[in-house]
């Protein structure tokens, strides 16, 4: 127990770097999956085609090479290539390839939004942006809950790859030790760490589900 | 029968429809005055809910033209090309046109009297206590003051559509479009939408309204427009028609509705 409490420093230290990447990744690859995906279905055929394919791009190729590219190789890209320091590197990375996943969730769920909702919407004057604002996604919000659910906890769990940045997350952390120490106690210390953490977030999602449970459809 | 032909609130004139390769409409011309009530009847598959919504622009029709209170929504030029107005002309004309919906279309995620105050709010600005008054008028006509609360889930069949009703008269249309009002509801719960519909002609709404109420057309309609395979076949006083049907196809399709 007294090694548990003297490797928590470290493990900590890691977990704050570990929920900053997720908090980050998330914040901003939610609403540019709610963008992708309303260009996706959009009647701009071009757009809709040019985001399919970036979509094909980020879900067919690992989200460590995705990272590892951002990170190595966009300094000696022409035009838009920057070198980012691995925090930025890594965020990019996850924000460009999360909202994909998430583009596609926001997409099954308006699709999923009865057309007699836009017409009834349409005969009472709404216009598509109020349509979809005040009469589709709130509806949609509902429907993508559990899916997101899944796409979120996912995340938590994938900023353990930032160690091929080298960034010290919690995973990285517990390995740290774990090679210093020679014991695997470490391991499941940053287990538990994780559980906790997608323990707040299934039970944070099962409360919305609640909230919106008070109408059906 | 209201002699305001002049200047109809509808005037549609040689619609045709098609989707894909099937004419759903083979030139519809119908015109609607002030105050009268026209029930459309026919088979199933024979256009009239198609011509409903062309009126109102949820279909684009190929050829022909609409006009609705005197302005232009669509026309069809000697080049026998069908233009539309701009957008924005299109949305402001097609706002006098209330509709009800065979499913209702509620909103589910809002409450019942916030599905009646969206639109006065989203759409005309006016600010809640503005249209509050308003809606709750409109929940006491349709009997559902008590239901203001209720989400569109716990209400029955019949409740939906009297609050999708209250809805549309909300943004207070001149005209009122119905699309088969109660062919979704449970038999015993049509009278009670059927009774909504009966007081608003009382108050000379303009209304059209697609249905395969026989008893209801014959006793709420000023006019009866028989159509059959997209055309009109005949259009007459309901006392009229369901009297002395003229066409032979109104006829069998009487006899067998009766």
């Amino acid at each position: 127990m007294d090694y548990v409490i003297e490797i928590m420093a470290p493990l900590i230290e890691g977990t704050g770097v570990t929920l900053q990447v997720f908090l980050i990744s998330f914040v901003l690859a939610v609403p540019l999956g709610l963008v992708l995906a309303l260009v996706r279905i959009s009647r701009f055929v071009v757009l809709s085609g040019l985001v399919n394919g970036y979509i094909w791009l980020m879900r067919g190729t690992p989200l460590m090479l995705q990272m590892l590219f951002i990170y190595f190789a966009l300094p000696f890209v022409p035009v838009i290539g920057v070198r980012l320091p691995d925090f930025p590197a890594a965020i990019v990375a996850f924000v460009l390839n999360y909202a994909a996943y998430f583009a596609e969730i926001f997409r099954a769920g308006i699709q999923s939004i009865d057309r007699g909702q836009y017409e009834g919407a349409r005969v009472l004057g709404l216009s598509y942006p109020q349509t979809m604002r005040r009469i589709v996604l709130p509806q949609v919000l509902k429907r993508i809950l559990p899916p997101m659910s899944n796409e979120t906890i996912t995340l938590v769990k994938d900023t353990s790859l930032i160690y091929v940045l080298a960034m010290n997350d919690l995973l990285r952390a517990a390995r740290g030790i774990v090679q210093r120490d020679f014991t695997t106690t470490p391991f499941v210390v940053a287990a538990a760490f994780y559980l906790v953490m997608t323990l707040v977030l299934t039970l944070g999602f099962q409360h919305l589900e609640r909230k919106y449970a008070v109408y059906d459809g | 029968m209201p002699s305001t032909m002049a200047s109809p609130m509808i005037h549609a004139r040689d619609v045709h429809k098609r989707f894909a390769a099937v004419e759903v409409l083979k030139g519809v011309s119908l015109a609607v005055g002030k105050g009268e009530v026209v029930a459309v009847i026919g088979p199933s598959g024979s256009g009239k809910s198609t011509f409903l919504r062309c009126l109102n622009h949820l279909e684009t029709i190929n050829r022909g033209s609409i006009d609705i209170e005197g302005e232009t929504l669509v026309a069809t030029g000697a080049d026998g090309v069908c233009r539309y107005s701009p957008d924005a002309d299109i949305r402001r004309i097609c706002r006098k046109m209330g509709m009800v919906f065979q499913h209702f279309n509620l909103f589910p995620h809002l409450t019942v009297l916030q599905n009646i105050i969206e639109a006065p709010i989203t759409v005309k600005g006016l600010r809640r206590d503005e249209i509050l008054p308003k809606a709750e008028t409109l929940l006491r006509k349709v009997g559902l003051l008590d239901k203001q609360a209720s989400y569109p889930s716990r209400l029955s069949g019949g409740q939906k559509q009297r609050v999708a009703i209250a809805r549309a008269l909300a943004m207070e249309p001149d005209i009122m479009l119905f699309d088969e009002p109660t062919s979704a509801l449970d038999p015993e719960l049509t009278g009670e939408v059927l009774r909504t519909i009966r007081e608003l002609a009382e108050e000379h709404m303009t209304m059209l309204v697609v249905t395969h109420e026989m008893a209801f057309a014959r006793e709420v309609a000023s006019r009866v427009v028989f159509m059959d395979g997209g055309e009109i076949l005949e259009a007459r006083s309901a006392k009229e028609l369901f009297a002395a049907p003229e066409h032979p196809r109104t006829r069998a399709f009487l006899e067998n509705m009766l």
